[in-house]
């Protein structure tokens, strides 16, 4: 680097900067870690007092999660033969019989397909529309702009009435396409507003030689002006699917059982006598942690995105 | 790229006349076809509902019944706003809004000020900063209300560690005196880092040229502080307490998870209320007039709020 600068901090205020960030981000940290290790916990373990930080782990949590049980007692035990997989075991030694599957696998499954579905669809549509915005002269283009963004600030449950009604009558309630519909056009907004950034830095240039070359406008648009604008169309996809994965407010009015997403549904576990924590907290890790591992991956295009998003405007 | 390809490509694919014809597709007609889907969609999903809305509100419909609405013209209008529980949970949110926003500037900024010392590794512990904003406000804040049980939980033990006061003698979610701060604590541990990431944005904008400058005059580092990094980042700030402010208006999903509502109506959030009236008491008509007051209400609120905002950026 490069010798002396006034605005270089010095050693000694990057360390204390450095130590105090580091605090908090243990601090923040620990709620996270919290629910990771709860889910390695046996329920007792998990309502122990003071809280167990060293526990012997367990996949008790992970096997109440994917399953239903029903309680046994000792005499009857004894008349069952004995468990052949690992996870049976797990449920016999805490005095349970598994009697199938929890609907946990399915909700989550839902999750993936309206998320995915949702993501794809509006970055989509919101590709074809920032190009627009871009690049033609739109009528009535500045109002059109607000007007898309206007429609975020709508508080959802306010919107989730009429929508609720007009669900009911097409036949959408409770339904992927209807989940897949609705998250797209949340999405929309964002993705419209995102991507038209990512479009406006292309230098028109490019599109112009592409023409004289005697590419159609459509050429163009796919052949030049999309590969160019791929790292800003993936991280706005990220930002459609991570909303879509976390959504919950739609969620739980539009969707009962077919279609229910994992977020309404997980704080819905309940184990035999009371909440169990540790299955919850296992449905909340297997959840979670796909979009910890994508933010610290790919964190210098998210956390430039978050940014980007709301200083532009 | 050769000039030749592309043309042969047409010619051998299309015959002349649809060629000529989707080559003839006037730019006008491109940008239609292109944000004709989102507007369609847009219209469908968020306006063709907002007037349906406001078309309710002024009837005394039921959705649960099959009973024809009638018309009642501004009466909804009035119940709400001479009912106590209204102002009630406009209070809590009043409350919800200001200390969040209060907490989440004042860490947020000082975190974004200490992460621009540009210590080593800084973007890696910025990134773990960041994460509880990514993940499902309704997942986190429900493992929240096992992180505040009075006996067992990691928050009062925690509590009881630094402060000695003894962890099973108080409940976050379970008191009225500590449940509007226990909603409070987690949206600003869920948030303040979003307020950081655009103060750091902010603080990166500001050219070294300025401090430098600033230097030869010889302003103190104190000085230089509140005449040109604050007010450089105002603006940045003020957009940060924007988008804070519009989604903790709308704050529905983490809430009512971790409280409720309750206990009473001590952490009723409008939108929770507002839950309440149209899926579990069914006031359609009611619910719909109540959501029509908080639109206007948040969309004025920031209207006014952007005017401030486009005078300081003037500045």
């Amino acid at each position: 680097m490069s010798g002396f600068s006034v605005t270089e901090p010095s050693k000694r205020q990057k360390w204390f900067a450095g130590l105090l960030v580091i605090t908090y981000a243990v601090v923040t940290l620990l709620p996270l870690l919290w629910i990771i290790a709860t889910g390695f916990k046996s329920p007792a373990d998990s309502i122990s007092y003071p809280p167990k930080v060293l526990f012997e782990p367990t996949l008790e949590g992970y096997v109440n999660l994917f399953s239903t049980r029903t309680r046994i007692t000792p005499s009857m035990r004894e008349t069952l033969v004995e468990p052949t997989t690992w996870y049976e075991q797990i449920a016999r030694d805490s005095g349970t019989v598994i009697a199938g599957p929890s609907r946990y696998g399915q909700r989550f499954l839902n999750s993936v397909i309206i998320g995915f579905g949702s993501t794809f669809l509006s970055i989509f549509f919101g590709t074809l529309a920032a190009y627009a915005f871009s690049r033609f002269k739109v009528p009535i283009k500045e109002d059109l702009l607000f007007f898309i963004l206007s429609t975020r600030m709508m508080p959802p449950i306010a919107v989730a009435i009429p929508i609720f009604l007009m669900f009911r009558q097409l036949g959408l309630n409770d339904t992927q396409l209807g989940m897949i519909l609705l998250y797209t056009a949340v999405n929309l907004s964002l993705s419209v507003w995102l991507l038209k950034g990512f479009i406006d830095e292309i230098p028109l240039e490019y599109e112009e030689a592409a023409l004289i070359d005697g590419y159609t406008r459509f050429q163009a648009f796919y052949k030049v002006v999309l590969p160019q604008a791929a790292t800003g169309i993936a991280s706005t996809a990220i930002f459609c699917l991570i909303f879509a994965w976390n959504e919950y407010a739609f969620a739980v009015l539009l969707t009962s059982g077919t279609a229910q997403t994992a977020p309404p549904f997980i704080p819905t576990i309940i184990g035999i006598g009371g909440q169990d924590w540790p299955a919850v907290a296992a449905g909340a890790t297997i959840f979670l942690i796909p979009v910890m591992i994508f933010t610290i991956l790919l964190r210098k295009h998210l956390l430039s995105g978050i940014t980007f998003g709301a200083v532009r405007k | 790229m050769s000039i030749k390809k592309p043309v042969e490509h047409i010619a051998k694919a299309t015959p002349p006349s649809i060629a000529r014809r989707v080559r003839g597709l006037s730019d006008r007609a491109i940008a239609w076809l292109f944000v004709g889907p989102s507007i369609v969609l847009l219209l469908a999903v968020n306006i063709f509902p907002l007037i349906w809305t406001i078309n309710l509100s002024f009837t005394n419909f039921k959705a649960n019944r099959l009973r024809d609405a009638e018309y009642i013209g501004l009466r909804n209008y009035e119940r709400i706003l001479t009912d106590a529980d209204t102002w009630q949970s406009m209070q809590a949110t009043a409350h919800f809004l200001f200390w969040t926003i209060f907490f989440q500037v004042l860490i947020g900024f000082a975190l974004a000020y200490l992460i621009n010392k540009k210590f080593k590794g800084n973007d890696l512990w910025t990134t773990i900063i960041v994460l509880p904003m990514m993940l499902s406000p309704a997942v986190v804040g429900n493992f929240w209300t096992f992180l505040y049980q009075p006996q067992i939980g990691l928050f009062n033990y925690v509590v009881q560690f630094f402060t000695g006061v003894e962890a099973s003698s108080f409940s976050m979610i379970g008191s009225v005196t500590l449940a509007p701060w226990a909603i409070v604590i987690v949206d600003t541990w869920m948030w303040t880092p979003f307020v950081m990431l655009i103060c750091l944005a902010g603080l990166r904008s500001i050219p070294d040229s300025i401090y430098e400058a600033a230097e030869c005059d010889r302003a103190s580092k104190w000085r230089q502080f509140w005449t040109l990094t604050v007010p450089m980042v105002l603006p940045f700030l003020m957009l940060a307490v924007l988008f804070r402010g519009i989604e903790n208006f709308k704050m529905f999903d983490l809430v009512v998870q971790l409280t409720g509502g309750g206990p009473g109506s001590t952490t009723l959030l409008t939108s929770i209320d507002l839950k309440r009236e149209a899926f579990e008491k069914w006031r359609t008509g009611y619910a719909s007039a109540y959501a029509v007051i908080l639109f206007v209400t948040v969309f004025g609120l920031a209207s006014i709020y952007v005017k401030a905002l486009n005078k300081v950026k003037e500045r």
